[in-house]
């Protein structure tokens, strides 16, 4: 009851302050605001979080009318509390469940307090929950996911009861939950795959069960660790697209098909020529997922990159430079009368529409892909030369069939080379405006990549037929959105000059983030953990290595240990291990991610961090015995807990204005009311 | 080849020699080494490594971010021996070698590499304690892969690197099995450990991989009852020292031959610090022999950038003021330009000039300015006071613009104060010293910190890089960190004097040395941190695309002819491997649900054995494969060779395993053999197939080699007539 209390008065302290757009509530608040108004949006994350934020908001009287366009807009009269007080709530959970957590691992009271008081104090943790951001969602699922692993394992003896199934079920709803907020969701799904697998290693050591037994609990652990998770998981992006109908600033992003969804889109309920014409002027969207239009501007480009012509790329978004005119290989001026159709294999000759360019390739090397030839705009007005012409495929098509708009995917076959317009999904330097690589591929494989679809088709002499795509299924659409969005988190690379935080950085607790305010006038909200809890987290993992290391050895060698000892080392090696683990799975991919990263992913990490220093501090100070003789050692033990105590709370009473906001001049000026307290020289408060 | 000697009486000599091991081992020096001087001429990334292999002749400093010195030492040492004089420019693939370059030797030592790792492999499988027709067959797949024969045969590193690993894993095995002259082998694994990083750095995983199989035996150690303390003790000791030390060691050790070899300045010196170039001979050193150490009022100073991203440049001004506005309509003070400029200049020329005072010159006895004083920099040739102000820098508008100083009347009052922050004041001294001291330069009025922001200028700064000054105090980022270069004391007065003072080449006499410590330690963070441009290359791959051998390599093609050289596996060799690294995994997993289950299905003696074998093939495969999934590189197919070697120790090893204790009736066994006869055979028709890419000779007509063209995605060149 203490440990709710307190987390939840720290956490709901002065929530409301700043009132203005914190950081990343640009983007979270702006993708609830999405959900109120029916909007559809592309973001790197699943829609859980965002879901749930909208909700919040929705339920809070939010109307969705505030646009979120930068920090530090002010909200002025805007129901903005409902929002962040649910972000704060589900964050103040987070040293509850880290209680319950350790409490069963290690069946120690003390060990629990300590975890929870590092929790409660810790100034990054309640920063990062009070703002309308997905972290503290996140987070919630996490440690809501490894509580119900924990206690599940406690049922072991249980099999099949109620409780056992009750666990069971909940830690499969809280991983689907995870995974819904954040990617960052699967190193959970990974940390109770691995329990579970070990779980089962054991169980399948059991000589006392049968092969059937075993069955079974292989059985109900697969439905719902990973069944029950995937179909909730499914359900959750079901929602977001029943909800999401109208078009907004996600569309480019998707197929054509994926756009005849949303109301409001061009595509949608569309009525264009249903047979592509000569004389036509199109957009051509390439088949890969996020493929983008092809696309042409009057760059030329850059020296010592292939022919010095215009360039040609595909681009996401929506632009008349996306146009093209169909010609065949001669004539420019359109006949009179009723236009011819294309058919598989005619030769065109492809325009563009706003530069008159002609699509050509030639046998120089492609800008990245260095396999591939390069592809460009020539000539002008209708004048080019045999490079120009391209024969036009339909896939599974034979001579003579129309070119249906939207439905058929054609080839573009190069006339003199014989390659093929492909697009490599490569990201161009700054000269090509990072937009995509087009090449002409020498590999005639028929991949997405090589194919092209005609998506919008002008051509005043033909009649409109209203088209109803083939609406695409939901699996589909599923499929599509993810891949759009592991494109979209592996294309946010650092930039040159942007500061980036690097993952060592974050346990010592190198650099925080600035939610709001730079100078001396504003309100600042500055996100760094404690120093004291991280340092002591810090020392923490270095002494849990030396004492499960010296404890093996001892048992390795066959030392001979008392009761007591023996059930500390089952502790450390069991409980400490599989949080050990957690800090591992949360911090080490990280190393590897060529993304941008922020201070704020260390978060989870630290959560598993914390509990770990728990752990090793408590049984450090009960194997105090082993160096001092009873009474000394009990008053070791009590003179530790205590001054342990005091140092997070006074750190607190320290640096609590990080969190709940500093006014005045910066640290390293006079006068600030946090001078002294700029202990290392990259905290920018 | 085992000689086991007796001393007894009658003296006599009994000597046991392993006749398949000789015979392999002199197939492997055929194939290896036969025509090695063919083609004369420049063969695929022969041009890379050549470069260095002349700048160890003529022992200029480089820097190559591709790994470790001892490979391009050992490269080197070939050229060495042949008498290479190191002139010969190694621009373009398939120019020829001239007549005074001994080609033989070039590829020397390599190729013996290659044709060692043979005998190697064969005698690492009896280690692993299969039987001499497993080793037998290791031996051969090794020997008939047509892609390592090519990778052997040119001055390239892949053989060498491999070479290393297989003999750090037989000397610890020999060591872990043998009872008798046991350390020297452990020490030979610890040397060849230290090699094997020295080589490559992809070498420090199997490297890793070797402690992990090192530290489970030796956990076992520490299991075994039997033993007393002392003993564990004395054994794991051992096992550090000669594991773990040693090969840092060495590593330290080759860095220190490398440094101490190549001590003449270079073409990369620009890239060192001016402390590290000033130690090198010729170059910097050169002009920078005899200056004053001590920064005193009135000197005059160049003054480097710490940072070399994305070039080393100088602090500069020149007459020239900022736009009054820029392109996008922003407005700046439109005073004198300060840039960053990469070339020596006149007009780097800097003089630091004491605020209350009016002169120029240096007293005597000279002044030296110290840490925290407070001073002003004038530009030499336009006598313009460096200043900062409020008014936002041209390409990073959050950061504050810097000019020299003109007083346009428009109260914009000069703020040209300075404050002196030496930041390795506890390493060096408080006295702002030449070349050692890194120094901050505060402005005193805004706290902001002069920084290179690296960003080019468009035309009217002619693409110098900006300069600005940053009010976020962020620690230790190089960017912020300026040392003095070149510097003399100032002796005139007045501006024309000055000026023609300036234009004069500096020089006075004293030497100055930096320990092996900074030395290595700044070249090796610079070696870990130098990007290239990386782009992808014609003969590129992906790391998934090495299994199924998706890609070649066209290493080198005749001048006028049809002969040709690709790098391309053994198509039969490479599915073999593949299938045995599947079957062993299979395997593995059905043994051990079984063993759980209490079922023993192989005793134990046999199941140590397997997961042995496990360890080391396919831990070896995982730690050689896996971490190219992750990098950023552009890769080829060479680089999953030393991967490629571990599944050819696996397959014969598992072939074995699989007729002895998975197949019970005489028929199974006799048809298993026949089968692997078979397969060796087509392994050997394949590799004649193969032979004319992989040594260039005959040609072969385009219709012949359409017909090698195995796989539509390989690149074989074909000559129009």
């Amino acid at each position: 009851m203490l440990v709710a209390g307190l987390s939840f008065s720290t956490r709901l302290y002065k929530l409301t302050e700043p009132p203005h757009v914190c950081w990343d509530e640009t983007h979270f608040g702006k993708m609830g605001s999405y959900y109120i108004n029916r909007t559809f949006f592309f973001d790197v994350h699943p829609p859980l979080g965002k879901m749930l934020i909208g909700l919040a908001g929705y339920m809070s009287g939010y109307n969705g009318t505030f646009p979120f366009i930068k920090p530090g807009d002010k909200y002025e009269n805007q129901n903005y509390w409902g929002m962040r007080g649910f972000c704060a709530v589900l964050g103040s959970f987070l040293p509850i469940f880290a209680y319950l957590i350790v409490l069963e691992l290690s069946n120690s009271c003390t060990a629990a307090i300590i975890a929870a008081t590092l929790l409660i104090f810790d100034t990054g943790c309640i920063t990062i929950s009070q703002y309308i951001l997905l972290d503290p969602i996140l987070m919630f699922f996490i440690m809501a996911a490894v509580l119900s692993m924990v206690k599940f394992n406690q049922q072991r003896y249980r099999s099949f009861t109620a409780s056992w199934w009750f666990w069971l079920v909940l830690t499969g709803i809280n991983l689907a939950g995870a995974l819904g907020v954040k990617f960052v969701g699967l190193f959970v799904i990974v940390l109770v795959g691995l329990n579970t697998i070990g779980d089962l290693w054991r169980l399948l050591g059991d000589m006392s069960l049968s092969l059937v037994d075993i069955a079974k609990h292989f059985l109900a652990r697969a439905f719902a660790l990973i069944l029950l998770p995937l179909i909730l998981y499914v359900t959750i992006f079901a929602v977001h697209f029943v909800v999401l109908n109208k078009s907004g600033p996600g569309d480019g992003f998707f197929s054509s098909a994926f756009q005849s969804r949303l109301i409001g889109n061009n595509l949608h309920n569309a009525s264009m020529p249903e047979y592509l014409a000569f004389g036509s002027t199109v957009t051509i969207k390439n088949l890969r997922i996020a493929g983008g239009y092809l696309h042409s501007h009057w760059h030329l480009y850059p020296e010592g990159v292939g022919a010095r012509q215009q360039q040609v790329t595909a681009y996401l978004h929506k632009d008349y430079n996306n146009l093209w005119v169909v010609h065949r290989q001669q004539d420019n001026n359109s006949q009179s009368g009723n236009p011819d159709l294309v058919r598989h294999g005619d030769i065109v000759r492809l325009e563009h529409k706003e530069t008159t360019r002609n699509l050509h390739s030639h046998l120089h090397e492609a800008p990245l892909t260095k396999k591939h030839f390069q592809v460009t705009g020539y000539g002008i007005n209708g004048t080019g030369d045999a490079n120009d012409l391209w024969q036009m495929e339909v896939c599974g098509g034979r001579k003579g069939d129309p070119v249906k708009v939207l439905r058929s995917k054609v080839r573009f076959l190069h006339r003199a080379t014989g390659c093929v317009l492909y697009s490599s999904g490569k990201t161009l330097p700054k000269w090509g405006w990072e937009q995509i690589e087009v090449t002409c591929s020498p590999y005639l494989k028929e991949t997405p990549s090589s194919q092209w679809n005609i998506e919008d088709h002008i051509n005043p002499k033909l009649p409109n037929i209203s088209l109803s795509v083939l609406k695409p299924n939901f699996l589909e659409i599923l499929l599509e959105s993810h891949i759009v969005m592991f494109r979209g988190n592996s294309g946010l690379k650092p930039k040159d000059n942007e500061m980036n935080s690097k993952p060592w950085h974050w346990p010592i607790n190198y650099q925080g983030l600035r939610f709001s305010g730079v100078n001396a006038t504003e309100y600042r909200v500055y996100l760094l953990g404690n120093p004291v809890v991280w340092w002591i987290n810090l020392a923490s993992l270095g002494l849990y290595f030396t004492m499960v290391a010296v404890a093996s050895i001892a048992t390795q060698r066959g030392f001979s240990l008392g009761q007591q000892r023996i059930e500390h080392s089952l502790v450390l090696v069991r409980g400490g291990g599989l949080l050990m683990l957690g800090w591992l799975l949360h911090y080490a991919p990280f190393f590897t991610m060529g993304r941008i990263l922020y201070f704020h992913h260390y978060f989870p990490a630290m959560l598993f961090s914390s509990m770990l220093t728990g752990l090793t501090l408590d049984i450090l100070f009960r194997s105090a015995d082993l160096l001092l003789h009873p009474p000394y050692s009990y008053w070791f033990q009590r003179t530790g807990q205590l001054l342990l105590l005091f140092s997070i709370l006074y750190s607190f009473y320290l640096f609590h204005p990080l969190s709940y906001g500093m006014t005045g001049p910066l640290a390293h000026e006079p006068g600030s009311a946090m001078a002294g307290l700029k202990w290392m020289d990259s905290w920018e408060f | 080849i085992w000689v086991s000697e007796m001393l007894q009486l009658p003296l006599v000599v009994t000597a046991q020699v392993d006749l398949l091991l000789v015979l392999v081992s002199l197939l492997a020096f055929w194939t290896r080494l036969s025509h090695l001087s063919y083609p004369n001429a420049v063969v695929f990334d022969e041009v890379y490594y050549g470069q260095f292999v002349s700048l160890y002749m003529k022992r200029v400093f480089f820097i190559d971010d591709s790994g470790p010195p001892l490979g391009h030492m050992i490269l080197a040492f070939g050229a060495y021996l042949g008498g290479f004089d190191g002139n010969f420019v190694w621009n373009r693939i398939g120019a020829e070698y001239p007549t005074t370059v001994n080609v033989w030797s070039l590829r020397l030592l390599p190729a013996l590499c290659g044709a060692l790792c043979v005998p190697l492999v064969y005698l690492l499988t009896l280690e692993l304690k299969f039987s001499h027709l497993s080793a037998l067959g290791a031996a051969v797949l090794l020997l008939l892969e047509n892609s390592l024969i090519v990778q052997s045969r040119f001055m390239l590193l892949e053989s060498v690197l491999i070479f290393f690993v297989l003999l750090a894993f037989f000397s610890y095995l020999r060591f872990h099995n043998a009872s008798w002259s046991r350390y020297i082998w452990l020490i030979l694994s610890g040397v060849s450990c230290g090699a094997v990083v020295g080589v490559k750095y992809m070498g420090l995983f199997s490297y890793l991989l070797l402690l992990v199989v090192a530290s489970l035996h030796t956990w076992k150690l520490i299991g075994d009852k039997t033993i007393s303390h002392r003993n564990v003790c004395v054994q794991c000791v051992h096992r550090v020292l000669c594991l773990v030390v040693v090969p840092v060691l060495l590593y330290v050790f080759w860095f220190y031959v490398h440094l101490s070899f190549l001590n003449r300045s270079g073409p990369h010196d620009q890239l060192m610090s001016s402390a590290f170039q000033a130690s090198l001979q010729g170059g910097l050193s050169r002009i920078t022999r005899g200056q004053p150490l001590e920064v005193a009022y009135g000197s005059q100073v160049t003054l480097r950038s710490s940072v070399s991203q994305p070039i080393p440049c100088w602090l500069h001004s020149h007459k020239v003021n900022y736009p009054i506005r820029y392109d996008n309509g922003r407005g700046s003070s439109h005073q004198q330009q300060v840039t960053c400029y990469p070339f020596k200049d006149v007009n780097n020329w800097w003089i630091i000039k004491d605020p209350g005072r009016q002169q120029l010159v240096v007293d005597t006895p000279p002044r030296p300015v110290r840490h925290g004083d407070v001073i002003q920099l004038v530009h030499g040739m336009t006598s313009r006071f460096l200043n900062s102000h409020d008014v936002a820098a041209p390409m990073s508008p959050h950061t504050q613009e810097v000019s020299g100083y003109i007083d346009f009347n428009v109260s914009m009052p000069a703020q040209n104060l300075w404050r002196v922050d030496i930041s390795n004041r506890e390493a060096e001294s408080e006295v702002w010293k030449t070349i050692l001291s890194e120094v901050r330069l505060v402005h005193v009025n805004t706290s902001a910190v002069l920084k290179l922001s690296g960003v080019p200028l468009p035309d009217w700064g002619f693409r110098q890089l900006e300069v600005v000054a940053d009010k976020l105090f962020k620690a230790h980022s190089s960017s912020l960190e300026w040392t003095v270069e070149e510097h003399r004391y100032g002796t005139s007065q007045e501006q024309k004097e000055r000026e023609a003072e300036l234009h004069s080449p500096t020089h006075i006499d004293v030497d100055r040395k930096i320990s092996f410590w900074a030395k290595f330690v700044e070249l090796q963070w610079k070696m870990l941190t130098v990007k290239q441009e990386e782009s992808e290359h014609k003969y590129s791959s992906s790391p998934l695309e090495w299994i199924t051998m998706e890609t070649n390599i066209a290493y080198w093609l005749h001048s006028s002819t049809n002969a040709q050289i690709h790098l391309i596996g053994n198509p039969v060799s490479w599915g073999v491997g593949n299938l045995s690294l599947l079957a062993y995994q299979l395997l593995a997993v059905v043994y051990l649900l079984r063993r759980r289950r209490g079922l023993k299905d192989v005793p134990d003696g046999v199941w140590d054995q397997f997961v042995c074998l496990g360890c080391v093939c396919v831990g070896g495969w995982l730690v050689n494969f896996v971490p190219f999934l992750l990098m950023d590189k552009t890769l080829f197919l060479y680089h999953y060779l030393p991967a490629l070697c571990y599944l050819y120790l696996l397959s014969p090893a598992l072939l074995e395993h699989a007729h002895t204790h998975l197949l019970s009736s005489l028929t199974h066994q006799r048809a298993l053999c026949v089968g692997a006869l078979a397969v060796l055979l087509s392994i050997f028709l394949t590799y004649r197939t193969f032979c004319p890419l992989t040594y260039g000779s005959p040609e072969l007509s385009a219709h012949q080699l359409q017909g090698l063209k195995w796989r539509d995605t390989w690149d074989i060149l074909y000559r129009r007539r």
